[in-house]
């Protein structure tokens, strides 16, 4: 099959590529570029395990051609941690507060709530819950995931994170 | 900071032992993308599979025309049951004394079996060539309800077994007959009922679903031919298991076959079986001598690996008409589909479903089980729970409710009643276990305390008389249910997997300057081994928990073990660990002994060290006694510090819980809101609260999914019509409810540190409590038992039937 040119701004690199026409953008980042924190969980773009940030948005990658993606900026989870290696807010976050247990939805799970935090930045919980609904974690039960947001959220704020009572 | 000016707080503290909620150590790489599962491993020259798969229940295949399919440019072959056959390879053995197909040879029994396996450079030109596959089948007719498995005119499923009216459970009785399997006294439990006062039947069904795992099944195979050494990464909860069986049926020697089970994106049951993708990948590593890769997609894990349940369970109860239990009996259909594949210890077709009797003091019981073959995908596996007790859990819970709504008693109030009590444990049931602690009524009497039991009745009452006055359109349900587990298998008297006892084990190696590695036969899924083993070394030895790495999953590396389900890894592997620690505290005390010239009994154990008693100033930490390990210890000792152990529990473990949920279901819409779910949880000593809270959120959110919509159904032709996230119920961040968690703790006797194992607790008694919720809901319009799964849909029927739209 003839192959496309492509590029792209990648986790803040500068990317060139050949890639199929039908080549999704979940496979070109998993495969070409080795980024394999986004996962794969289904075939319909349900679960949400291939989330990335795509020129401020949240695009789930596993429904996005990679052609698709020509010309924009996209962030995945190995962009989130600052080069010498300080944890993002969500991440610290999301082990603090243990809102992760088997780990294959976490990337995709916190590059949604990055762009959740961006577009609001003092969610409610309903505002959480609603934000992520298109994320399907197995394991947590989500109540710990939306405290680990909750976490994150304050810290970004410069407030002092405090715990709902339950 | 030196150990001479901490406390012995801070000293305990610092170790991040047991009790403490310690910071997982797998997030790290997790949380930055850097988890290690087997769809990232990425070898030369490696080579993709996929199925072509069968549209039909039950057909017979005419011809199979792979030609077109060979013709496309990247595909290397095609494998089908002809390439198979000569192999021996086209049927495989099952965990349960049956075979089944690797890939179809003359007919496919279910939908989306797996028909031929076409390798190519690319997972596109793989799947591109999967669908030019020709075959063609002449449809047959369908099973798909168990109840009519066993009609006289049922039509044939397994010509092969059509001879074999042996079983490997004993005598079959009809061609779709798998097993029968009783436990109990009938002759008493008959006479039993035929004394009663009052008794109750109902058929209580546990619809088909499907464990789901967030990361699918998948495998990468790679066979060095001049090694003749195979090496085969996938997720597997089982790594030894799979070596064993893979040179059972490969012929290569156990030594020269590498199983390595990295990082798996959750299993819940998915993941302990055998499947036809890990045997056509081998085979096709073997043929064409470079790396297959096999990942299944979302519509394939749905639809051919591992379903759970599909429990058909009639159940009586007999009582005294002042509410005391007198006798319980249980017949069942299980629906096992094409194959006879279950997950179960050997001698256990049913699983431990004899647990049914609960937590209740049944006189006598007896339980009868017929399997039987549909044509739906092989499996049966213990989804969160330990073999059959969710089946088993649900059967008795909705029981004891429509028992206590017969007699006019309270539920909680009947439970209260029928608990065993405290001072009956140790308490062999009617059906056999002997259940090794408990004190059910205090962990009930807190749970109603919490949630202010009696208020909520209260409420519930002028709600009802608020609807019957047609003010409010909302019911108010309130679900009990109190559940036990039997987990841990097992013990080598009456567990086993091919023969091999389902003991566990844990390798501890202690390195000079006081660092650890220790290795295990388990494999965590996401439940957090790395961190809470290391809490278990840490105090038993004194060593800080950050200083102990814990591997496990690699065959080579690891001591065998059954792997993780079942509940069993604190139970069995954690307890291993506790005693190879104990080995190695042992010699470090006649070390210790000897550096301190005092005589082993002179000293005592105080957190990090040993210390001379009476004279605590003269001591030798396990730092230090490690270094001395391997430079000066006493003569005639080896020297080194490590000890493996080889753990056969002497009994199962049986956690317990009492859980209290509050639903308000809308009769006009049929949505069933969850106002409060509140889990009390018994799982012995807690090695981590944290990850013990994290465990329980997650199993009642699959309990959620499970009653309040999950099923895997099939239509009268076999098709499945649940068969993806469009359709399956998956609950997000919205639907789930907010969970309270509470816990009482009565250590288990038998286990080296009283842990009990607490995984899949809130599934089993999570999935009863909603469905009495919903069921305590409409029982005063005189509904008495209400099917799950409690969907929109079918709650709205359930109010339509009851004339509440008129």
């Amino acid at each position: 099959m003839a192959k496309s040119q492509i590029s792209m701004t990648v986790n803040g690199a500068p990317v060139d590529a050949l890639v199929e026409p039908r080549t999704l953008l979940i496979h070109f980042l998993r495969e070409q570029l080795n980024l394999t924190g986004p996962h794969i969980g289904c075939d319909t773009s349900h679960c949400g395990a291939c989330t990335v940030d795509l020129d401020g948005k949240s695009v789930k990658a596993c429904t996005v051609f990679a052609v698709q993606a020509n010309g924009a900026d996209v962030r995945t989870i190995e962009g989130m941690a600052a080069a010498d290696g300080t944890l993002h807010a969500l991440q610290e976050g999301f082990r603090e507060m243990h809102g992760l247990q088997c780990g294959f939805c976490t990337p995709g799970m916190i590059m949604r709530a990055y762009r959740l935090l961006q577009e609001n930045s003092a969610p409610t919980e309903a505002e959480i819950r609603f934000g992520i609904s298109g994320n399907l974690c197995r394991c947590t039960g989500y109540q710990n995931i939306v405290k680990a947001i909750q976490y994150a959220a304050a810290k970004l704020s410069g407030v002092p994170f405090q715990e709902a009572a339950e | 900071m030196n150990d001479q000016t901490l406390t012995a707080e801070q000293r305990a503290e610092r170790l991040q032992g047991m009790g403490c909620k310690r910071k997982r150590v797998e997030d790290i790489r997790f949380v930055q993308g850097k988890g290690n599962y087997v769809d990232d491993l990425k070898l030369p020259g490696m080579l993709y599979g996929d199925f072509a798969r069968s549209p039909h229940g039950h057909a017979r295949i005419k011809k199979i025309d792979t030609s077109k399919a060979k013709a496309v440019p990247g595909v290397l072959a095609v494998l089908t049951a002809a390439d198979l056959k000569p192999l021996s390879l086209h049927y495989m053995p099952t965990l349960a004394g049956d075979v089944a197909a690797v890939l179809a040879e003359d007919k496919v029994l279910y939908q989306n079996q797996e028909v031929a396996f076409v390798i190519a450079t690319d997972r596109y030109v793989a799947s591109d060539a999967a669908d030019l596959v020709e075959v063609e089948y002449e449809a047959l007719p369908v099973i798909v309800d168990p109840l009519k498995a066993m009609a006289p005119d049922a039509p044939l499923l397994r010509e092969d077994l059509k001879d074999k009216m042996q079983g490997a459970h004993g005598q079959r009785k009809h061609h779709n007959h798998v097993f029968n399997w009783q436990i109990g006294d009938k002759d008493a439990t008959d006479a039993a009922f035929r004394k009663a006062d009052v008794t109750i039947k109902e058929l209580i069904s546990y619809q088909r679903v499907h464990p789901c795992p967030l990361e699918t099944c998948q495998c990468v195979a790679s066979f060095d031919k001049i090694k003749g050494e195979l090496t085969v990464w996938g997720t597997f909860q089982a790594p030894h298991v799979i070596r064993t069986v893979a040179s059972l049926i490969s012929k290569i020697p156990e030594h020269k076959i590498h199983v390595i089970s990295p990082d798996i994106g959750g299993g819940f049951g998915n993941k302990v079986g055998a499947y036809p993708g890990y045997i056509c990948a081998i085979v096709a590593s073997i043929v064409t001598g470079r790396p297959v890769k096999w990942v299944e997609d979302r519509i394939e894990n749905l639809t051919t690996t591992a379903f759970a349940r599909d429990y058909h369970m009639s159940t009586e109860i007999a009582a005294t008409k002042d509410g005391k239990v007198t006798g319980l009996r249980v017949y069942t259909i299980a629906d096992h589909g094409a194959f006879d594949a279950c997950a179960d210890p050997s001698k256990w077709p049913a699983g431990f479903f004899n647990i049914v009797t609960g937590s209740y003091d049944f006189p006598v019981a007896h339980v009868s089980v017929d399997g039987v073959y549909s044509n739906k995908a092989p499996g049966g596996v213990a989804y969160r729970c330990s073999f059959r007790v969710t089946e088993a859990a649900y059967c008795i819970e909705r029981a004891m409710d429509i028992m206590a709504q017969k007699l006019g008693i309270d539920p909680a109030e009947f439970r209260m009643k029928n608990l065993i009590r405290r001072e009956q444990f140790p308490y062999t049931s009617a059906l056999g276990w002997e259940y090794d602690s408990g004190d059910y009524h205090t962990a009930l009497r807190k749970a109603m305390d919490s949630v202010g039991y009696a208020n909520l009745r209260a409420e519930q009452k002028a709600k009802q008389e608020a609807f019957r006055r047609g003010e409010t359109r909302d019911l108010m349900g309130i679900g009990v249910a109190f559940f036990t587990e039997i987990v841990g298998a097992g013990p080598s008297r009456n567990c086993d997997i091919l023969g091999i006892a389902m003991f566990d084990s844990a390798e501890i190696r202690i390195h000079p300057t006081g660092s650890v590695i220790a290795r295990l036969g388990t494999k965590s899924q996401g439940q957090g081994h790395e961190t809470t083993y290391a809490q278990i070394i840490a105090t038993e030895l004194g060593l800080v928990a950050d200083n102990i790495t814990v591997e496990e999953g690699n065959t080579d590396t690891a001591p065998y073990g059954l792997g993780t389900y079942g509940s069993r890894s604190t139970p069995v592997s954690g307890a291993a660990t506790a005693v190879a620690a104990r080995k190695i505290k042992a010699k470090a005390q006649m070390i210790a002994a000897h550096m301190l010239e005092v005589h082993d009994d002179d000293l005592e154990w105080d957190i990090d060290r040993f210390r001379v008693k009476g004279n605590p100033e003269r001591f030798k930490t396990m730092t230090e006694l490690a270094w001395a390990a391997y430079n000066s210890v006493p003569p005639g000792m080896e020297p080194g510090l490590e000890a493996v152990s080889y753990y056969d529990p002497p009994n199962m473990t049986y956690p317990f819980g009492a859980y209290i949920c509050v639903v308000d279901v809308d009769v006009d819409t049929g949505t069933t809101k969850v106002r409060r779910f509140y889990a009390l949880d018994d799982c012995g000593t807690r090695i981590n609260p944290m990850i013990i809270e994290g465990q329980i959120h997650g199993g009642l959110t699959e309990a959620f999914g499970i009653a309040m919509g999950q099923e895997i159904h099939y239509d009268d032709d076999g098709n499945v019509t649940t068969a993806s996230f469009l359709d399956y119920f998956m609950p997000t961040a919205v639907e789930t409810p907010k969970w309270e968690t509470d816990w009482t703790t009565t250590p288990s006797p038998h286990h080296p540190i009283g842990a009990k194992g607490v995984g899949e607790s809130p599934n089993v008694g999570g999935v009863p409590c909603f469905a009495n919720a919903v069921n305590d809901a409409f029982k005063f319009l005189g509904s008495t038992h209400i099917p799950m799964p409690h969907d929109h849909w079918r709650t709205w029927m359930v109010a339509d039937k009851l004339g509440l739209h008129a």
